[in-house]
Parts: C-alpha cells; structure tokens; sequence
C-alpha cells in the first residue's frame, strides 16, 4: 500500500478506491504541483474516486436489498403485527359505535346504568351485529376484562330480533304495505329521479366493512333518497345498512326482500320522535301519516326494561363499565393483564390473588432459565476445558460427542428424555434393578420442574459448550504453568490466571443458552406437566385455546423485550458477527 | 507436554494398592448388595473379593502372569454375574470383571503415572483423574438418551421402556414392526413427505437470498451495516414462540396461515441467520484481489462470481445450507401454527404422538433421524476442512 493512506481506515488486503480516495485528498490538501490531480477522462480524481465509491455502496445495497425487503416481510411485519395487537382493541369502537358513543355521558361512577337512550343505540348495534355474527366475538373480547360478558351477549343476540314485537305488530295489522319489500323500497329510494344520499351510504358501507373486515364495496342497486333520510334519519340509517347487508353478505336483491325488524323499530322511533310527515310528499305519504296516528296512541318502546327482561346483567353497572373503559381503539388493558393487573375506573389496579398467574408465570421461567443457565455452566465448563486441553485428535473425537446431540433433532432428544425419565422409564427402571428403590415409590422425575431442567440442561449443553471452547482454546497453556512456576497452587493458578480468561466464553455462552431457554415452548410442553411449563406455554395456549389472542400478544412482547435487551447485551459483549456455528 | 520422556511407573506397594481396590470394589458391591438385598453385605463383600483378587494378581501372579489372571476375573465375573441375574447379570458381570481386572494392575504397577508429569504430589494425580471422570460422566449424560432410544425403537412390544424379553436378549423381545409401522402408516408417510417438500424449498429460498446478501455484507463499505446484521440475524435470536405468534397473526391477515407457502417462507426467513453466519464466515478469508484478478482479465462480474468467487465460498454456502436445511426439517413451533393440517411436518407428527398416542414408532423416527444427524454432521465436518485447507489453514 501507498505511504500515504495514513488518514484513510486500513483495510487487510488491497487498496481499494476509498484509500485511493483518502489518497487524493492528501495530495490535494499538500497542494500538489498546482491545481488538482486529474484523472484519466479528464475530471478530478477526487470526484472520479468519490463516484466509484458511492458505487461500490450501491452495489454492496442492492445485493443485501432482496434478502433484507424477505425479512422484512416475512419477519420483522409479523413481529410487529404482533406488537400492534397487543394494544389494538377497535372491536368495541367497530360493533358498538353508537352505543360508545352515546356511554360517553354516562357517569361512570353512577349506581344506576345507563338511560334509555343508551339502550335505543345498543338496540341498533346489537341488532346489526347479531345479523353479521359479529356479537360473540365481542362478547368473548369483553369477557377477558368481566366474566359473564360472553354469554350475555350471546343470549342477547338472539333475542334481539324479538324486542319490539308489539310495535311491529301493530304497524302491519294497520297496513299490510308495512310487510311488503316493494313499498319499502319505494319509500326508501323517494321513488325513481329522486335526489339520492350517497354520503349516508357511504357512511353505512365504511361502518359494515369495520365491523366484518369484510370489503363492502360495489353497487347495491339502492341509494337512500335524500328527502326521506332527512324526514326519518334512523328508518334511513337503519334501511341502508340492511340493504348493503343484504346485498353484499347476503347476495339478495333489496327490493325483494322484507326489511330488518330494527328497520320497523327504527321507523317507530321516528314518528314517535315527532317526524314532520304531514308536509311529506313523497311515496308512502299516506300510510307514514296512518302509522303515525296510530302510533300517538301507544307508549314509547322501553328499550331498557327490554334490554333487563333479556338478562338483567345489562342493568349492572359493571357491564357498561367495561364497556366503556374498554371503548378507545387502543388499550393498555392486555399488558396490565399480562402483568396480574386490571384496568379500573380508578385507574390500575392488581387482580385478586386467586388471579394473578402471569408474574408467577414470568418468575418461574426466569428462574428456571436461571437454573439451567447454571447448570449449563457447571457442567459446560469441565468439558471445554478438557476438549481445549486435550491433544488435537482426541478432542476431535470427543468433540464428536457433544456435536452429536448438537445436531440431532429436538424431538428427537425431547422423546429421549420422555424414555429416560417417565415412572416406568430407562433410569427408574435401572435403579428399581439396582435397589436403590423400591418398585412401589419410583421416582416422579417427568411432568415437574425437574424434568424439564434436565431435559433442557442436556438440550442446550452444546450452546455453552462451543462458545466455552472456542474462547479456552486462544489460551496458551503456558500461562497455567508459568504461573505454576512462580509459586501458584493449583487452585490459583487455575481461578487467578486462567478463568479471568475464560470468562468472555462463560458470558456468550450463558447469554446464549438463556436466550434459548427463556423462549422455549416444545420441552417445557412434552416433559413439563403443569409445574414445570414456562410463559411461552401460556402464550401458545392463548393463541390456540383461549383465542386471546391480544393477551399472548402482550405477553410475547414483554418477552420479547427481556430477549431484545439480552440480545443487545450479547452484541456488546461477543458481537454479531462474531456468532459461530459448529 | 508430549515432549516430556520422564515416566514415573513403577510397582505400588501392596499396602497402597489393596485399599484402594478394595474400596473400588466395595463401591461396586454396594449396587450389586442393594440389587439383591443388603447393602452393607454387599460392600463387604465386594471390598473383600476385590481385595483378595489384588492380592493374588500382585502379590503371587505378579507382573509375568497378568494376560491369564486378567481374563480369569473377567470369566469369574461373568459366571458370579450370571447366578446372580442371568443373561444381563452375565454381561454386566464380565465387563465388571474386564474392569477390575484392568483397574487392579493400573493401580498396582503404577501405570497411572505413565502419562502425567513426574511432578505431581499425589493429590494432584487424584484429582487429574478425578476430573476425568466428572468430564467422563458429562459426555455420558450428553449422549445416554440418544444411544437409548435406538436399542427401545427394536422393541416388540408397544411400550416404551426396556422388556424383559429384550433385557434376556430373546430375539423374541425385538422386531422391526415399529419401521414398518414407519414405512406403511399413511399418516407418518404424509408428515415425512411433507417434511421433504417443505425442507428443500425453504432452503433455497434462504441460501440464494442469503448468500447474495452475505457477499454484499462483506464489501467494505456496507452503510448501516450493524443495523443491517442485527435485523437480518434477528430470527435465530427471537424467541420461536414469538416468531410463530407473530406469523400466525400476520400470515392469517394476507391469507397465508395454512398454506404451503406461509409454512415455506416462515422456515426460510428462519434459516437466513445460519446462511449468513456461515457464508460471510467463509468469505473472511476470502482474497479479494482475486475478483479484481479475474475483471482484470475481462470477465464481467456474473462470470466472476460462479467461475472465480463461488468455488471458492462453496463449502461455507454448502454448510449453511445444511444448517438452513435442518432448521426447516426439525422445525416444529413455527409449523404447528403457520401450517395446517395439510403441512402437518415429522417433527409436527412426533410431536401430537408425544403429546397423545405414544407409540415406539416415534423411537423409530428418531433412530431414522439420529442416523441421518450423523450424515450431516460428517458433511458438514469434511466441508469445514476443505474450506480451511483451501484457505491454507491447518484443519483442527
């Protein structure tokens, strides 16, 4: 290399453009022999070598680009569409909209549940959720934060279609029109060339695509005309929603078919509410003028008694509590829960005792990752450092015993130590064969803490190993017998000189084989039972058996965060790069 | 410490060599007095008729007779061993014998001594082999559950434990029934061609990607190339659990959870890490100025990479590829919630038969398994000393 690349970052092998670079501009700062050095085509060199440079860059980008935008993809978006569940909580905003809306004013802290009006806006939500099939879902969300949720809305949904039945009556003994879908139809549209309203439409298909996930989009062949939905803005909202329903979920044609009972309920409450019908010209004037006469002589529809008759939960305070506190579209309420905590009116607050598992949970597996971190260093140890201390070819062969189970498969070592361990399993059974205990009181060595420590001890043995090795092996055994030579005992030598040595290798190892351990899901399920499972046991549980799928969420995020801070402390202390395999 | 010629065998005084066979003995006859009945017996007796078999083979055989006297414990062992407990107790008793036997003259001529440094106070001989044996017994724990399952997956019975039969070694106790239970069970079949079909594709996925971004890596001016390393390695590091939560939710958002393709990408983007740990390894002792070489001589960069670059890296991109490879085939938490049915995997299979119906035909599995561990593992070894060779290293 040239003399001059002082200033430039040395590379091992051959010059390359940048200490050509770092070159130049030595030369240009001394001045040169007058202007600056030029390259072959006529510009300056420094500019030339600068564009190499940026070259060399984007090629280097540009091969990394396919592999790092796959991760990406398919890995880092999971990640973080995990982390978005685990504060994402639109159901009770997509389900219950007005119903949220209208639990805004409610006082909380009040003995009495909400009014009337609360319950005429859970009545349209219930009514539309219940036909999508989108009330159980909610019902099974809220049922996490207050016990008795589930089934409350599960019962409620069916009865849904019922609530009201008086009123409906009623309307089509006065008029059979009222059960005929062609009128409805042409009272809805305000008849051919009428002025549509395509903003309620558009509002009802956004507030439908919410609530199913599903994509509302398309034609319907129906756009609520814009006089009747100013007259009946309920009978409206309530008749667009149907109609996109039936459309688009359904695949029926609207004017064939007889709308939603909320639908006549809708219409009920807006004459009731004093709609201005007499100046209306539109189609159906005259029976709208009928009904509403003949309305003016009944009660108004008691929604709230309805609502208690259904299930009297719904006149508990605690149900619309959690309704309301669990409103927002983003929730703190599964880390609290992931942490034995509850989201309150007051704030936060610890579960009851007979509840709090997941601190248990998180204490178990740190402390059991603990153990088999020990453990791993106990008996790692020894091993490095005979097979660093051994001649080559013996090591090598010995080597070949602690790669082997290295390379074998999880399943395969986990069914082993099932083998091993149960009551009529390989070690009982040698030590009933021994004596050493009775055939009667085998040893319960499987299905604990127990089984599941030795069985990972043995499974990430190898990860403590190799790092341990590699390090003892850069050092120079001379160092233990000069210092033997100076006067050290044994033991001295050993922990005064040596281990300071040896301990870059413990701590990648230990940081290692925690990492593993922390996370481990198929050991701690085959041999652990129910004292020896860890939190990742939990989490596999929520996503496939409990459904709750925000609080594995939260619970693999904080997990996630022990590791990523492990994770780091690794990167400082040995380095990425700095990993090896076999 | 191989250059040191100074030994230091010379015969032990009887006085020294009778305890300590004796008490080898003794330890030896506790586990055969427990086995029959009384433990203090058994130590006595052991102690004893160890000791009197030391004094007879150093004291009147002595050093010329050893051939003889050796095989004449390892014959009085095994018929002791066979009155005792029949066939197993014949084959534990001869290689009780063949030990004493050995372990009587090592003691007694001092033969311990012939590889140590002539140095050694005697405490320090004592723990030297001490430690030994500690080290001696971590490898049996590291490697016992893997020899175990292979003799349990001959079994002829459906447990899966060690039957009589098999302990009196009655060919009748061992069949193959459980291979072919293996090799004709639709269910087994379906999970190993699953494993098969899904394997080699992730690893291609991972190797082609991974090898690219391994040669970008190690250019010398990568920008952001720590963060760049920490993402792309982040799938060995993150949690399993996690990785699979994560794709499950987001897999089922864009209709991959269930498919063959959510399972294959999961397992690539979980081989990458080994690729490029492996791969950008290799390239470390790379020459660069080969490359430079050959676009001196007129190639252009593709003809560079496969006729210069890749023979030179191959052995690093072939072994992380294997590593790539049995990442994906012993994959089970990402497959048991990416996959569905339909991608049900061996490891998956094993797995629900651990959990539900256990049955030997999974010792089967894991023998299959074991064996095909062991090919890897020599592939990956020879490759590794190719590799270092090429790049002019010794190969350790």
């Amino acid at each position: 290399m040239s003399k001059l690349n002082s200033t430039g970052q040395q590379t091992a092998d051959a010059p390359t453009p940048e200490d050509a670079f770092h070159e130049a501009a030595a030369l240009e700062g001394k001045g040169g022999n007058g202007g600056p050095v030029l390259s072959a085509d006529g510009t300056p060199l420094k500019r030339s070598l600068n564009r190499a440079l940026r070259m060399q860059k984007m090629r280097a980008l540009m091969l990394i680009a396919p592999l790092l935008i796959f991760v990406l993809v398919t890995f880092i978006a999971p990640i973080a569409d995990m982390l978005f569940r685990s504060v994402e909580n639109q159901i009770v905003g997509t389900t219950l909209p007005r119903t949220v809306e209208s639990v805004s004013d409610w006082d909380a802290e009040a003995e009495e549940a909400p009014g009337e009006a609360v319950f005429e806006q859970l009545y349209y939500d219930m009514f539309l959720a219940a036909e999508a099939k989108e009330h159980t879902k909610l019902g099974t969300r809220l049922n996490y934060e207050q016990t008795g949720i589930a089934s409350l809305f599960r019962s409620s949904g069916r009865d849904m279609d019922d609530l009201g039945e008086d009123y409906i009556d009623a309307l089509e003994d006065l008029d059979e029109a009222w059960e005929d879908e062609a009128f409805w139809y042409a009272l809805m549209t305000g008849g051919e060339d009428a002025a549509g309203n395509t903003d309620l439409l558009n509002t009802q298909r956004k507030r439908l695509s919410n609530l199913t996930s599903d994509n509302f989009k398309g034609d319907i062949g129906f756009v609520p005309g814009a006089e009747i939905s100013q007259l009946l803005p309920n009978t409206a909202r309530a008749y667009t929603v149907f109609a996109l329903f039936t459309v688009i979920a359904d695949e029926d044609v609207v004017s064939e078919e007889e709308p939603w009972e909320a639908v006549k309920i809708a219409l009920v409450q807006d004459l009731k509410a004093g709609a201005d019908v007499a100046a209306y010209e539109g189609p159906g004037a005259a029976e709208l003028r009928a009904a509403r006469d003949m309305l003016s002589d009944m009660p108004e529809i008691a929604f709230k008694p309805a609502f208690l008759e259904i299930d009297e939960d719904w006149g508990a305070n605690e149900t619309w509590r959690a309704i309301k506190i669990f409103s927002p579209p983003f929730t703190s309420g599964y880390f609290l829960n992931a942490v034995d905590m509850a989201k309150t009116l007051d704030g936060v607050e610890a579960r009851p005792e007979n509840q709090q598992i997941y601190i248990m949970l998180f204490k178990r597996t740190l402390f059991m990752s603990l153990v088999i971190t020990g453990s791993c260093i106990l008996l790692g140890y020894p091993v490095a450092w005979i097979l660093s201390n051994l001649p080559m070819r013996t090591a090598n062969l010995l080597m070949i015993l602690v790669l082997l189970p290295f390379w074998t498969s999880l399943l395969v070592r986990t069914s082993a130590w099932k083998v091993m361990l149960q009551s009529q399993g390989v070690i009982n059974d040698v030590m009933v064969w021994l004596g050493l205990v009775g055939d009667g009181d085998r040893l319960v060595m499987i299905n604990n803490q127990f089984g599941t420590i030795v069985a990972m001890t043995h499974i990430l043995l190898p990860f403590m190993i190799l790092p341990m090795y590699s390090v003892m092996q850069t050092i120079p055994p001379s160092y233990l017998r000069a210092a033997k030579s100076l006067g050290a005992t044994n033991w001295t030598a050993f922990w005064r000189v040596y281990f300071p040595q040896s301990v870059p290798g413990i701590g990648a190892g230990s940081i290692l084989v925690f990492i593993l351990s922390i996370g481990y899901y198929i050991t701690p399920e085959i041999v652990g039972g129910t004292t020896g499972t860890f939190i990742s046991n939990r989490i596999a549980y929520h996503i496939s058996s409990s459904l709750n799928w925000g609080l594995a969420a939260a619970l693999g995020s904080i997990l996630l965060a022990v590791v990523l801070i492990l994770y780091w402390a690794y990167d400082k202390i040995v380095g990425i790069d700095n990993v090896k395999l076999g | 410490m191989s250059a040191i010629t100074l030994e230091h065998v010379e015969k032990k005084p009887l006085s020294f060599a009778l305890p300590v066979v004796g008490a080898a003995g003794g330890f030896a006859g506790l586990f055969v007095g427990t086995a029959q009945g009384s433990g203090i017996l058994g130590v006595a007796a052991g102690a004893g008729i160890i000791a009197l078999m030391g004094f007879l083979c150093l004291g009147i055989l002595g050093k010329e007779m050893e051939r003889v006297a050796r095989w004449g414990i390892v014959v009085l062992m095994a018929v002791a061993g066979f009155l005792l407990g029949a066939l197993p107790g014949l084959v534990v008793g001869a290689l009780f014998g063949w030990f004493f036997g050995w372990f009587i003259y090592w003691i007694g001529e001092g033969r311990y001594r012939a590889k140590l440094v002539p140095y050694l106070t005697p405490g320090q001989v004592l723990w030297h082999f001490t430690f030994r044996v500690i080290c001696g017994m971590i490898f049996f724990f590291l490697i016992t559950p893997i020899v175990v399952v292979m003799p349990l997956s001959f079994n002829a019975e459906n447990f899966f434990t060690f039957t009589p039969e098999m302990l009196r070694f009655d060919p009748e106790g061992y069949s193959l029934k459980h291979y072919r239970d293996f090799f004709t069970n639709a269910d087994w079949q379906q999970a190993l061609w699953n494993s098969v079909s899904i394997a080699p594709v992730a690893t291609l996925l991972s190797v082609s990607f991974g090898t690219l971004a391994a040669i970008g890596l190690s250019s010398e001016h990568v920008p952001f190339r720590r963060a760049i390393m920490a993402i792309l390695i982040s799938p060995m590091i993150v949690p399993l659990i996690i990785s699979a939560a994560g794709m499950y939710f987001f897999y089922s958002r864009l209709g991959l959870q269930g498919t063959y393709w959510g399972v294959v990408l999961a397992h690539a983007a979980l081989g990458i890490p080994f690729v490029i740990i492996t791969v950008t390894a290799t390239l470390v002792g790379f020459d660069r100025s080969l490359t430079r070489a050959a676009a001196n001589m007129g190639a252009n960069p593709v003809t560079t990479f496969f006729r210069v670059q890749m023979p030179l890296i191959l052995p690093g991109v072939i072994s992380g590829g294997l590593f790539a490879f049995i990442t994906s085939f012993d994959e089970v938490v990402v497959v048991l919630f990416v996959g569905s049915a339909g991608q049900k995997t061996l490891p998956w299979q094993m797995f629900t038969g651990l959990r539900e119906q256990i049955s030997p035909t999974i010792l089967a599995v894991a023998t299959i398994l074991v064996a095909i561990s062991i090919c890897l593992l020599t592939t990956v070894e020879l490759l590794r000393r190719r590799s270092e060779r090429l790049r002019g290293m010794s190969p350790g």
